[in-house]
């Protein structure tokens, strides 16, 4: 695994986030099939899964662990709602950092380490160039509120689901770059409350589907599904509250710039029951690749141009896609076009 | 089922002359078991003769102990094998398969005060609630209506009863309606022990008019085995045997079946195929009341037979 240096990519500003070629190649294409279809499409998180992929380890770290660590950093300091603990989910908080040190170590041990003698336990994390000394359990022990403290060294966001009366309830979290969601928005809300807005799944059963599903899940038992929208630039953070950031750039897209502008964004969500205090923990790896670089992947791209004719007009508009989805029809057209056009000059000569 | 480990018996003790309680250690040395949260219950394995027998049994030790988990067992009666297995054969030393901890009996956190009810062995899921209740300083109080089980002769539960935290019936029966009426609002009430006593708590808490939210009662995830029967796998020309504890899905892997599947728990369809003769037994939420009426279609990946074999369109 290769890193890149703390502070080489921005998420905001001048945009300076890139996807080398590895990357590339292991981004997650979350479409199956030509046509778009709603479905719950979970499916265990058995591991370890393929090798180098996504869904190898636990959580994945890739290379813009250390930006993206920093642009959480970034977010945290301008605005701290975006970590949140109920009273009671204090308990899962703890668990949560004991899961993500352990699996941070088993599967990285090159980059973190987690000793314990009981509850006394050490943890170093070599990337970020901390170190810390603390007693499992003991708020004072650490420099700051344990989801704080770990969630500021975990790439992706994170939320904590109290599960209580068959249903789950958003408790706890630490979301920095959700996509058009607010964690402040829907604390305390039930699991059918925080998806209201999601357009036809309800009339097709797939929440209450989907919650009994996951109340159901054991330790041990994790399972993930892939979710996907667009965002314009390399934007992690495109929260209600930065709205006025973010918003407008949607009438900046034209067929010319969709592939440079125009991203994918990929959500890797895991969902893993935390074994003492039973909460579900909802984790949200995000993914974003310009359609440039998806696009040097041929079958990816006439699949994209496929399953985005085949959107239903509810889903554009609520994945926001409305002002700008023309222009990124004309560009995957042309170079649909282009391509076809470079295949057939390759096959006469 | 999956996730099964190896867990060895580290040590045997009587609780009463019907009650086992039994301590598990990892199978292997310089493992540990997974903490768990109060309530929670594994699968063990037990032999016998011919078969295995898998029943579901709260955890009584301290969640936060991963280092070994300690069961209680009652000898029934009418035993299936297990627990008649437990009481005459097993021993010290002797390895067996152990689901990990699942939980389908949680403390609602919320509770401005816990008031728990026992009858019997009933009393084992509380136990692991005490230590957690204890640490959270929460307000509670453990009601247990047992014949011959003393509350006291379990480890776990014998400081509590000193300070008078277990409230202990012989012959006599709680008064619910009293018991349940002096409650402080906000009290959630949660039912171990036989159907009757369930179903006497409900109805008591029912004409107090609490809401049903507050009233909880135990629920094993017992792995659900069913019937064994006969899957005819016809385009495939296959015809496979399946156990009475694997899923139509699993025995149609075994026997090389081509089939496509996603969450394996009954709710994405992805596994969904057409039943060309037989009736299934529906266990799973994808399909309407309609599909499963029409005995036209089945989800293998949760769903049995209620005829002596099924023919499928694979």
């Amino acid at each position: 695994m290769q890193f890149a240096p703390r502070d080489d990519q921005a998420f905001h500003g001048q945009f300076t986030f890139k996807n080398s070629a590895h990357a590339i190649k292991r981004f997650p294409f979350p479409f199956p099939e030509d046509e778009y279809r709603y479905s719950v499409n979970i499916e265990p998180h058995a591991l370890p899964g393929k090798s180098g992929s996504i869904t190898e380890h636990m959580l994945d770290i890739d290379e813009h662990y250390l930006s993206e660590t920093a642009e959480r950093a970034r977010v945290l300091d301008s605005d701290p709602k975006r970590c949140l603990v109920m009273p009671h989910m204090q308990p899962a908080a703890w668990d949560f950092l004991e899961f993500v040190m352990t699996y941070y170590a088993r599967d990285y041990p090159e980059s973190f380490s987690f000793e314990r003698q009981g509850d006394d336990c050490h943890w170093r994390n070599h990337l970020l160039g901390l170190e810390q000394s603390f007693r499992m359990g003991d708020d004072t022990t650490l420099p700051m509120a344990p989801l704080d403290y770990i969630g500021r060294q975990v790439q992706g966001d994170i939320a904590l689901l109290d599960q209580r009366d068959g249903d789950l309830f958003m408790d706890a979290g630490m979301i920095t770059c959700p996509a058009d969601w607010s964690l402040a928005f829907d604390a305390g809300m039930s699991f059918s409350q925080w998806h209201g807005p999601v357009p036809l799944a309800h009339e097709m059963g797939i929440f209450e589907r989907a919650l009994k599903y996951l109340c159901a899940i054991q330790v041990g038992g994790p399972v993930h599904r892939l979710n996907w929208t667009m965002t314009i630039h390399p934007r992690m953070d495109s929260s209600p509250e930065t709205f006025s950031e973010w918003g407008s750039d949607r009438a900046t897209i034209t067929p010319d710039n969709a592939g440079r502008d125009v991203h994918l964004r990929v959500e890797l969500q895991t969902l893993v029951r935390m074994p003492r205090s039973h909460a579900l923990f909802f984790g949200i790896r995000t993914y974003l690749i310009n359609l440039d670089d998806l696009c040097t992947n041929p079958v990816w791209q006439s699949r994209l141009l496929k399953v985005l004719h085949t959107l239903p007009p509810e889903l554009i508009e609520y994945k926001g896609l409305t002002r700008y989805l023309p222009s990124v029809l004309e560009w995957l057209e042309r170079r649909e076009a282009g391509v076809g056009a470079s295949q057939a000059e390759k096959q006469s000569a | 089922m999956s996730r099964f480990m190896k867990a060895r018996i580290a040590a045997v003790g009587q609780i009463s002359t019907t009650v086992r309680r039994l301590t598990l250690v990892p199978a292997e040395s310089g493992q540990s078991f997974t903490p768990f949260s109060p309530g929670s219950h594994i699968v063990l394995g037990i032999p016998g003769e011919g078969r295995t027998c898998r029943n579901a049994y709260s955890l009584i030790s301290a969640p936060d102990d991963s280092s070994q988990y300690c069961i209680a067992v009652r000898r029934q009666p009418l035993s299936r094998g297990g627990s008649e297995a437990i009481h005459s054969r097993i021993k010290v030393g002797d390895v067996l398969e152990m689901s990990a901890p699942a939980n389908l009996f949680l403390p609602q956190w919320q509770a401005r005060h816990h008031l728990m009810l026992a009858g019997g062995i009933g009393i084992t899921p509380f136990l692991s609630y005490l230590p957690e209740l204890e640490r959270r300083g929460a307000s509670w109080e453990l009601h247990l209506r047992s014949q011959d089980l003393d509350a006291v002769r379990f480890p776990e539960a014998a400081a509590h009863v000193a300070s008078g935290g277990i409230t202990q019936y012989r012959l006599e029966r709680p008064n619910l309606a009293a018991l349940l009426s002096r409650q402080p609002a906000g009290t959630h009430v949660y039912i171990c022990g036989p159907q009757g006593m369930i179903d006497a708590v409900h109805a008591a808490a029912a004409a107090l008019h609490w809401s049903s939210a507050r009233v909880h009662h135990e629920v094993f995830a017992a792995p659900a085995p069913g019937m064994p029967f006969t899957a005819v796998a016809r385009n495939s020309g296959v015809e496979v045997a399946v156990e009475a504890d694997e899923s139509l899905l699993e025995a149609l892997e075994r026997s090389g079946v081509e089939t496509t599947s996603l969450c394996r728990g009954g709710v994405c369809g992805q596994c969904r195929v057409e039943l060309l003769d037989g009736e299934a037994e529906h266990r799973d939420a994808f399909l309407n009341d309609q599909e499963r009426a029409s005995q036209r279609c089945i989800m293998p990946c949760v769903s049995r037979a209620r005829s002596a074999s099924l023919v499928l369109d694979l």
